[in-house]
């Protein structure tokens, strides 16, 4: 018996060969697909697998656009009661981007799922003032953050995908505390799904994408200046930040930045600026919009700390660096969801 | 039958017990008597066990190591609530976590730092007090202390991250924490903070004597077993009395590169070689934020960095376009 399990050669040969398939487990299936995106020597490369990128195609279709709809006709505000936002479309547009909206965020639930079936003008139910709130919201990205969205726009489709609530939201989150004095993790060292179950800090968003904290951490100046930098800890918070646009949008560090000098705009991509936009486009849209909504959402719909639900990269992106890869709903519903009429 | 082979060997070499050379016993505790044969640890080297001698300072260094031990392994457990199978899920990703900036170098509360600062005393004692021990036993053997001062190299650079260069800079927040992901987390930003660290060319030296010492390693070491059929790996030997594994061993990197270290220089290149890795990356990180606070700007100005086709990307924060 010794003799057969325990041969040294077979033994090492088994362990490696266990060791190596281990290892493998871990790696995307090839083949691999790398598409250099920017000067040669650079590394700009963007890899990717094409069943993955199959997948995520067919994942990220576009519905079909609800028919067209008369814009003559009685204005919604004449022919219904309490209609805040969307008075301005004809009766027939108005209806229009109802039905989409069901079909867009609450197709199994409908129209119930915001109104009041009995009185549709009702504003009783939570969802419907939320939903009147959302778009105003979409007005607004599509009005004044063209130079995040450019033409392309947005709707409701963009993020919530047949869902009520969108994929990829997020809450803040201090993570697990710890009791008495025990070390705490300071909100980081574990496995952390919004950033790709990185251990840097678990919740980069409150800090950067509600509050505006400096999320450039490299020296401006070769030499120190004498003025205190950054700590560490802050470019781990806008690593992890990173990651979280990373994975968001589906690409690597390099379709943004040259990774040699990640801060410098001379070596950076144009879509470094477009995120740049989208940053500050994240952080209007949770002050203005997600957290004045805190209270009108039930308890129920809440994160752990009680916060409101708020948009980062992914809720729109889905794993894509151009949301629904680049299709323009928005051009079917431009006069419903576009840019709002001066009131 | 099983014979003797150069690169995989079945064979293992045992001889009878051995206690040791005969030592002066200044200031030094009894050596253990008891030694015995282990099969499988006989695969990779001696299979002898023992004499082990611990001493005051082993028995002080184990019981330092074993406390900083303790400190980040029970803080890990209490950060996943005590739970044994969260502790091995993310064990990977716990960490000890140095104070946060607004500390300085002030001492902490316990659970801001505190603990961080205790591991790290007592990690530091249990490694200086190991090197005593390398130190003193050399020593006691007659022997010189090249193995001391080389563990000496690692402790310099291990110095520099967690102590020397955080008191430059005024905080213990700028150290390392104690974790394997974390650690690595560590690495990067730190790299990302300071503009790049490869562009610290005494990185770049440190690289250069890290990728030199296993480049030298596999030359060596290919050598010796290259010429073992000829009684080459009995290189004290051959040091004062040069065989013909000597000989050909020296004539094959003649013949292939012009030019041959010695059966006893080839052991100072080594040496040299993987002492100055940590030191030489010492001092990079020891001029990083205290001498020069952003590498890649730095390599620019002294024309380190090449240029690229600039593009027209424009900072928006600059353009002010944004709001």
């Amino acid at each position: 018996m010794k003799a057969l399990f325990f041969q040294a050669p077979r033994m090492a040969l088994m362990g490696a060969a266990l060791m190596a398939a281990g290892l493998l487990a871990g790696c995307d299936a090839p083949p691999q697909e790398s598409t250099q995106s920017g000067y040669r020597g650079t590394g700009a490369a963007q890899i990717d697998n094409k069943a993955r990128v199959q997948a995520k195609r067919e994942a990220n279709a576009v519905p079909e656009a609800q028919p067209a709809a008369d814009a003559s006709g009685d204005k919604a505000s004449k022919a219904y009661q309490n209609v805040k936002v969307l008075g301005h479309l004809s009766e027939g547009q108005f209806l229009r981007v109802m039905a989409a909206m069901t079909e867009w965020v609450a197709p199994e639930e409908g129209c119930g799922y915001c109104h009041n079936l009995d009185n549709l003008a009702d504003d009783k139910m939570y969802t419907k003032v939320v939903a009147r709130r959302m778009i105003q919201m979409t007005q607004e990205i599509n009005t004044n953050w063209s130079s995040h969205v450019g033409q392309t726009g947005v709707t409701c489709y963009t993020c919530h995908r047949g869902q009520a609530v969108p994929n990829g939201v997020w809450f803040s989150d201090k993570g697990p505390q710890t009791a008495g004095s025990a070390a705490s993790p300071a909100g980081q060292n574990m496995a952390a799904p919004m950033i790709d179950r990185a251990s840097l800090p678990r919740d980069p968003f409150t800090p950067l994408l509600l509050g505006k904290e400096e999320i450039r951490v490299a020296a401006a100046t070769a030499l120190p200046t004498g003025e205190a930098g950054a700590p560490i800890q802050r470019a781990e918070q806008t690593y992890s930040l990173m990651i979280h646009m990373s994975t968001g949008l589906g690409v690597n560090c390099t379709f943004c930045h040259n990774s040699r000098a990640f801060s410098s705009w001379e070596e950076s991509t144009p879509q470094r600026a477009t995120a740049w936009y989208g940053i500050r486009m994240a952080r209007e849209l949770n002050n203005s919009f997600m957290t004045p909504l805190q209270s009108t959402f039930p308890p129920h719909r809440l994160g752990p700390e009680g916060d409101v639900a708020k948009v980062g990269c992914t809720t729109c992106h889905q794993g894509v660096n151009k949301p629904l890869y680049g299709v323009s709903m928005l051009k079917d519903y431009l006069a419903e969801l576009g840019p709002a009429p001066k009131q | 039958m099983t014979d003797y082979q150069n690169i995989f060997t079945r064979v293992q070499v045992r001889g009878p017990l051995y206690a040791g050379v005969p030592t002066k016993g200044a200031g030094s505790y009894e050596r253990g008597k008891d030694s015995l044969f282990f099969y499988w640890l006989g695969k990779l080297g001696d299979a002898q066990i023992g004499p082990i001698y611990l001493g005051a300072t082993g028995v002080a260094s184990l019981v330092c190591g074993f406390l900083a031990f303790e400190i980040i392994g029970l803080n890990m457990f209490a950060q996943v609530g005590w739970d044994p199978a969260q502790f091995l899920r993310q064990l990977f990703w716990l960490a000890l976590e140095p104070p946060s900036p607004r500390y300085g170098l002030s001492i902490p509360p316990l659970a801001e730092g505190g603990w961080w600062l205790m591991a790290g005393f007592f990690l530091t004692m249990g490694i200086i007090l190991w090197w005593v021990r390398t130190y003193r036993r050399a020593r006691q053997l007659g022997l010189g202390t090249h193995v001391a001062w080389a563990f000496a190299a690692a402790i310099w650079l291990y110095l520099v991250l967690g102590f020397i260069r955080p008191i430059m800079m005024g905080s213990w927040s700028e150290a390392v924490p104690f974790g394997i992901f974390p650690h690595l987390d560590w690495t990067a930003a730190f790299s990302i903070r300071y503009g790049n660290l490869f562009y610290n060319p005494f990185h770049a030296l440190s690289i250069v004597f890290l990728y030199g010492s296993t480049l030298l390693f596999a030359m060596h070491a290919a050598t010796i077993l290259a010429v073992t059929r000829y009684g080459g790996e009995r290189e004290i030997e051959q040091i004062v009395d040069r065989g013909t594994a000597s000989e050909r061993a020296a004539l094959f990197w003649r013949w292939t590169m012009g030019f041959n270290a010695t059966m006893e220089s080839i052991h100072r290149w080594a040496w040299w070689f993987a002492v100055l890795c940590p030191l030489t990356g010492g001092i990079g990180i020891l001029l990083t934020g205290t001498v020069v606070d952003n590498w890649y700007l730095w390599a620019v100005n002294h024309g380190v960095a090449p240029a690229y086709p600039i593009n027209p990307v424009i900072d928006p924060s600059i353009a002010g376009g944004a709001r």
